[in-house]
């Protein structure tokens, strides 16, 4: 297990603001009244996309608004590793190390981070960039591949190279905004140059759209 | 010649998001077809339907998805019922989910209604991994459409109101197992619970509860209205269907694809994923199902089916039928103890076994990728992971076992050929204590 503490410097206080406050709501309405611990995820998340992390009073506000203990709370942003529990860089760079990665390249990757931004896990000094490796973000067939987290999103960055790693890097410092997903290009995760299943035009024009009768429906139809 | 899945056969038609993901495209690719007719019909019928179809879990364990339906209590008490759709995907080599929910979210959504009433459920959870914020948009887009559309809701069209709503995690393997999943949900740690109770007698908020993986959810539908016996036409006898691939590793072209089950596992890589880097002889070994099943060297690799029984059958598994491809060039000491790491970083920490073997195995086998071990702690490595396995609450202990125990069973001599060139020449004995 990965065992996370708070960071030591907090600030004073945390409020939702008005964009944030509309998003609570509508994951509020997701679940029973009663049950409405349910939504303590969903709304650390939003507390960190409004502040970049997970702050000691935001868990304290979290707990009021949801009439959880406090240390459930805690438990809960110090369980889950999306939590950043102190400050990260404005394009946070979070690089998965995992076995399919690793056997495509991440290690380069790694390298690349180190270099361009510094040790892992340290905000570099223009407070733009860290980096962390991360555990397998499920993108194994566009691998090796990086999650970059900043107020425009958390975007997928796949198919990687050092080059193309860089590349991004020196784009996210100029400001830029790299066009996320997979960098050579293809649509997904179809095999490169174009699979050779899903080529079939009659899937696409129409004719499943005419009504089917089901099949297996005779001798008799029950009413539920 | 081996027989491949012909287009018109595909499920999952945009599989690779060449296409608008929209409602009144997935229309136009068949989803929705017939929704009414199959409530109609009741809910028995439709699982009657699923289980004659022969479909199993495509989540990892396999266990049949009509058996896991009928479980569900036949009338509804005091206690409603919840449909929960495991979109944790976090397997490492398992990427297939994610295209589902992105490129056709509506047969999921679809599939979302069809299982909810076969199990008299009105509400349905999606469980999705945190880290697929995209995906999860793009869910939450489509399902605004077919609240909009009336094809879900109260009062929809289908006769059965019926909500659902996406939910998320934040970055832990563990929630991909049902009861921590469920736990999560609650707003709590995901922390496996114990079982019995199983969820199909209390679940989430302590009410019947089915967890199924969102492939199992997505084909349903189209099962039902072409026939379960369409779909037990794939595949060997206990190993029906078809089932999306994931192709990664040490290969020309990884990718996703859906393929017929029991498919050759070389046609399987040749055919779609352009062959081993280096040709088919420069294969080392393969992970057939994703991280947590057992490794299957090269010569079983040229003629091994990929279902359930045959890679049973070799001491693997097809687990989420990720396909994970080393060639020769893998350290695959290296590969095996990055394995390690993952479990050490995602075990809950509850069982005593679990949270310390899995740092235990990680510790030693980092050393052993360096030589820095002895030919019979490979042995002492061995006893240990047959003490994590099946001694803790859920599969995790199991899925950090077994990767250790494929690369004992299969590439012993590399692991004692790499301690026997670090200690040559070297007098002094290295310590086997194995804890930091």
């Amino acid at each position: 297990m990965s065992a996370r503490k708070i960071a030591l410097d907090q600030p004073e206080s945390f409020s939702f603001s008005k964009n944030s406050e509309k998003e609570v709501k509508f994951w509020l309405n997701k679940y029973p009244e009663a049950k409405k611990a349910s939504a303590v995820i969903p709304m650390l998340w939003i507390a960190q996309k409004q502040e970049g992390w997970v702050s000691e009073p935001a868990i304290r506000e979290i707990a009021d608004r949801l009439g959880m203990p406090k240390i459930r709370v805690m438990e809960v942003a110090t369980f889950y590793t999306m939590f950043n529990l102190e400050p990260a860089g404005e394009h946070l760079i979070q690089l998965c190390g995992t076995t399919p990665c690793w056997l495509r390249g991440a290690e380069d990757l790694k390298k690349v981070c180190a270099e361009k931004i510094g040790p892992k896990g340290q905000v570099s000094a223009d407070g733009k960039l860290s980096w962390m490796e991360v555990e397998c973000l499920g993108a194994c067939a566009n691998a090796p591949m990086v999650q970059i987290s900043n107020t425009a999103g958390d975007h997928y960055y796949e198919d990687l190279t050092a080059e193309t790693m860089g590349r991004i890097i020196d784009d996210l410092v100029a400001g830029k905004t790299p066009k996320p997903g997979s960098q050579t290009g293809r649509s997904c995760s179809e095999a490169e140059g174009g699979s050779m299943a899903l080529t079939d035009g009659a899937l696409y024009d129409g004719s499943l759209a005419k009504k089917v009768n089901l099949p297996n429906t005779s001798p008799k139809k029950e009413k539920a | 010649m081996v027989q491949l899945l012909e287009d018109k056969d595909r499920i999952f038609l945009n599989l690779f998001g060449r296409e608008d993901p929209g409602l009144d495209a997935a229309k136009q690719r068949g989803a929705w077809n017939a929704t009414k007719d199959m409530i109609d019909m009741g809910p028995e019928w439709i699982v009657d339907q699923v289980k004659a179809s022969g479909l199993r879990g495509r989540g990892g364990a396999g266990f049949p998805t009509g058996l896991k339906w009928s479980f569900m209590p036949k009338e509804v008490g005091a206690r409603p019922h919840y449909l929960v759709v495991n979109a944790d995907e976090s397997e490492p080599g398992t990427c297939k989910d994610r295209e589902i929910m992105r490129n056709d979210p509506h047969l999921l959504i679809e599939g979302c209604l069809v299982a909810s009433f076969a199990m008299r459920a009105q509400a349905c959870y999606i469980y999705i991994r945190g880290e697929y914020v995209a995906e999860r948009i793009a869910l939450e887009k489509a399902i605004k459409e077919a609240y909009d559309a009336k094809l879900i809701g109260q009062n929809n069209i289908h006769g059965w109101d019926f909500d659902c709503y996406v939910h998320h995690g934040a970055g832990a393997y563990i929630c991909g197992e049902e009861t921590a999943l469920l736990e999560s949900l609650e707003g709590k740690k995901g922390q496996p619970r114990l079982k019995p109770p199983f969820p199909a007698n209390a679940g989430l908020y302590g009410c019947p509860t089915t967890v199924n993986n969102v492939e199992s959810i997505a084909v349903a539908p189209t099962i039902i209205r072409r026939g379960a016996e369409w779909f037990a036409g794939f595949g060997r006898q206990g190993n029906t269907g078809t089932k999306v691939f994931s192709i990664s590793g040490h290969v020309n072209k990884p990718c996703n694809i859906e393929e017929t089950m029991s498919i050759p596992l070389k046609t399987l890589i040749e055919t779609h994923a352009g062959g081993v880097r280096g040709g088919w002889d420069n294969l080392k070994a393969v992970i057939p199902g994703g991280s947590s099943v057992p490794c299957i060297p090269m010569d079983t690799c040229t003629d091994i089916l990929m279902d359930f029984d045959a890679l049973r059958d070799v001491k693997s598994g097809l687990g989420t039928a990720a396909v994970i491809v080393m060639d020769k060039s893998t350290d695959i000491i290296k590969a095996i103890a990055r394995i390690s790491y993952f479990y050490k970083h995602e075990s809950c920490g509850q069982c005593t076994s679990c949270r310390e073997g899995t740092g235990w195995m990680w510790r030693v086998l980092e050393r052993m990728a360096r030589g820095e071990s002895s030919t019979d702690e490979i042995d002492k490595l061995l006893d240990v992971a047959s003490q994590v396995e099946g001694h803790t609450i859920c599969a995790l202990g199991d899925a950090a076992a077994w990767p250790v125990q494929g690369l004992i069973r299969h590439f012993r001599h590399e692991i004692e050929d790499r301690i026997n060139t670090y200690r040559a020449g070297k007098p002094v004995t290295v310590s086997q204590m194995a804890a930091e």
